[in-house]
């Protein structure tokens, strides 16, 4: 029997790291991800988990040490926040178009300028194209149950994947959470198995230039081009879904606990209006669906777990009922709407859903967002619904902007 | 049939020609007066620094020097670095074979 703990979400993350018998771990320390960064440390050197810690001078150099690793075949894991992931951008593309299934910890924060150590999601939102797989976590024991399944679904994919977890909120807050015994994540997680190991015995050089189009090797082999090797990253993220599925379906069967594959919903079925956003908003927005049951409107939560690939077909299945949407980002496409907002409507089109969608941006720098206030903001939309109002613009909530 | 590149990352052998016959991108070709070439003349192993300086490792130094023309991409980089002046870089339509 396994007893629950009361701990942080970075907690939470390193035992996870620690249960999946990380070899390599290279970090940088950032708020609100330092803490993890330091319980890993201990670990490391308390022989606690047999593992390479390398003290890098940034996050470029993090990432670059966790691509080195995980391509001589050891499993490796880093975290961090803001404008440290913004730092290690250019590093997330190798790790993706190299196929390396590194999990790394994205503990999200405003992005500067102006400076903000506090909660949003601009972060990781900006990293959308980087070709990682995205998946956002809404309390403690899901950051730890998620981290497990990351690296399933990584070395099964051949993709990296960023475990999101809302700064403050999660990573400093404490709750109950189970700890897996290891053997059963040991039994879980089989050991990672390279598709290409780099060897000395056998030399090879990765990533080197391709051109344009595909050419014949020494051997006669027709060898893609840089386009062929882009479409096998898009058709793996394609496919991933599949195995999130799959992960999250085992996981449950191993450990008990069903975190949703892709999107997770609550009290949906007969839902009229549906909120919808990602992380510890979505949580908070279940929270303020049942307190609007409590006055008669009938409102359900749709939660996205994973953002990229994006639950398109889910989330045409998860919203058909709804005769409105509401939506809370905590992030912003500047120019435009919420990235969550743009990429719904995308997937609606052509599904026959015709409800109305009314974004909100919220809790930007860390912004408090209360359970009532969303209450208030789905009642304030509704209302403009029933007047007829259809274009609706996306609200700054619980901002000043005049 | 040409077998099917299975790789899910870029990689290759390092080999002669794993990259094609790059010979075909060359528009200036680099033609040897041996001369005035120092191991031709000296009749023993001196200077090679064409083959020192060559990005493509296309040159081989032997007496004579010989030039991989099926590889060398025709940078011109071994007649800029050659001390006698035995190189010179000639257009390809102006060769004659």
């Amino acid at each position: 029997m396994t007893d629950a703990r009361i701990i942080t979400g970075n907690q939470a993350a390193a035992v996870a790291a620690r249960l999946c018998d990380v070899q390599v771990i290279a970090a940088y320390p950032i708020t609100p991800q330092s803490q993890l960064a330091e319980i890993l440390s201990q670990f490391v050197e308390s022989g606690q988990l047999r593992a390479e810690y390398v003290r890098v001078e940034g996050e470029h150099s993090a990432m670059t040490v966790c691509i080195g690793a995980s391509t001589v075949g050891a499993r490796v894991f880093t975290a961090t926040s803001a404008n440290g992931l913004l730092y290690m951008h250019e590093q997330l593309h190798w790790a993706a178009g190299s196929r390396l299934p590194i999990v790394m910890c994205c503990v999200n924060r405003g992005v500067g300028a102006p400076w903000s150590i506090f909660n949003d999601q601009q972060d990781s939102l900006a990293q959308r194209d980087t070709g990682w797989i995205q998946i956002y976590c809404r309390d403690n024991q899901e950051i730890l149950d998620t981290v497990i399944q990351a690296y399933r679904i990584a070395e099964t994919v051949y993709a990296p994947v960023m475990v999101c977890y809302d700064g403050f909120v999660l990573s400093h807050t404490m709750m109950p959470v189970v700890s897996p015994a290891p053997a059963a994540v040991r039994k879980f997680l089989p050991p990672y198995r390279p598709h290409t190991i780099l060897d000395a015995a056998n030399p090879l050089t990765l990533n080197s230039v391709l051109l344009p189009n595909r050419r014949p090797d020494a051997e006669g082999t027709l060898c893609d081009g840089y386009m062929e090797m882009r479409w096998k990253l898009q058709n793996a993220l394609d496919r991933a879904p599949e195995v999130i599925r799959e992960v999250n379906r085992s996981f449950a069967e191993a450990f008990g606990r069903d975190h949703g594959g892709m999107l997770w919903t609550h009290r949906t079925e007969d839902a009229e209006v549906i909120l919808s956003g990602m992380g510890s908003l979505a949580a908070e927005a279940t929270v303020a669906a049942d307190a609007l049951r409590e006055e008669g409107i009938r409102a359900g939560v749709v939660g996205i777990r994973v953002y990229r690939p994006f639950p398109a077909k889910e989330a045409v299945e998860a919203f058909r009922g709804a005769k409105a949407i509401v939506l809370f980002e905590k992030s912003i496409s500047y120019g435009y709407e919420g990235g969550l907002c743009s990429d719904l409507k995308a997937a609606f089109y052509g599904s026959g859903i015709l409800a109305p969608i009314h974004d909100h941006v919220a809790g930007l720098g860390g912004r408090d967002v209360k359970a009532r206030e969303l209450v208030e903001a789905v009642k304030s939309s509704l209302a403009r619904i029933q007047a007829g109002e259809r274009d609706l613009k996306t609200t700054w909530l619980n901002c000043a902007t005049e | 049939m040409k077998k099917k590149d299975e790789n899910i990352s870029a990689m290759c052998r390092p080999t002669v020609g794993e990259a094609g016959r790059t010979g075909d991108w060359r528009d200036l070709r680099p033609v040897i007066d041996h001369s005035k070439c120092t191991p031709f003349v000296k009749k023993k192993a001196a200077c090679y620094l064409c083959w020192l300086y060559c990005p493509e490792a296309v040159v081989k130094a032997g007496i004579p020097v010989e030039i991989d023309l099926e590889y060398c991409k025709g940078c011109g980089i071994c007649a800029e670095e050659c001390p006698s002046r035995a190189i010179s870089m000639v257009r390809e339509d102006q060769c004659n074979d």
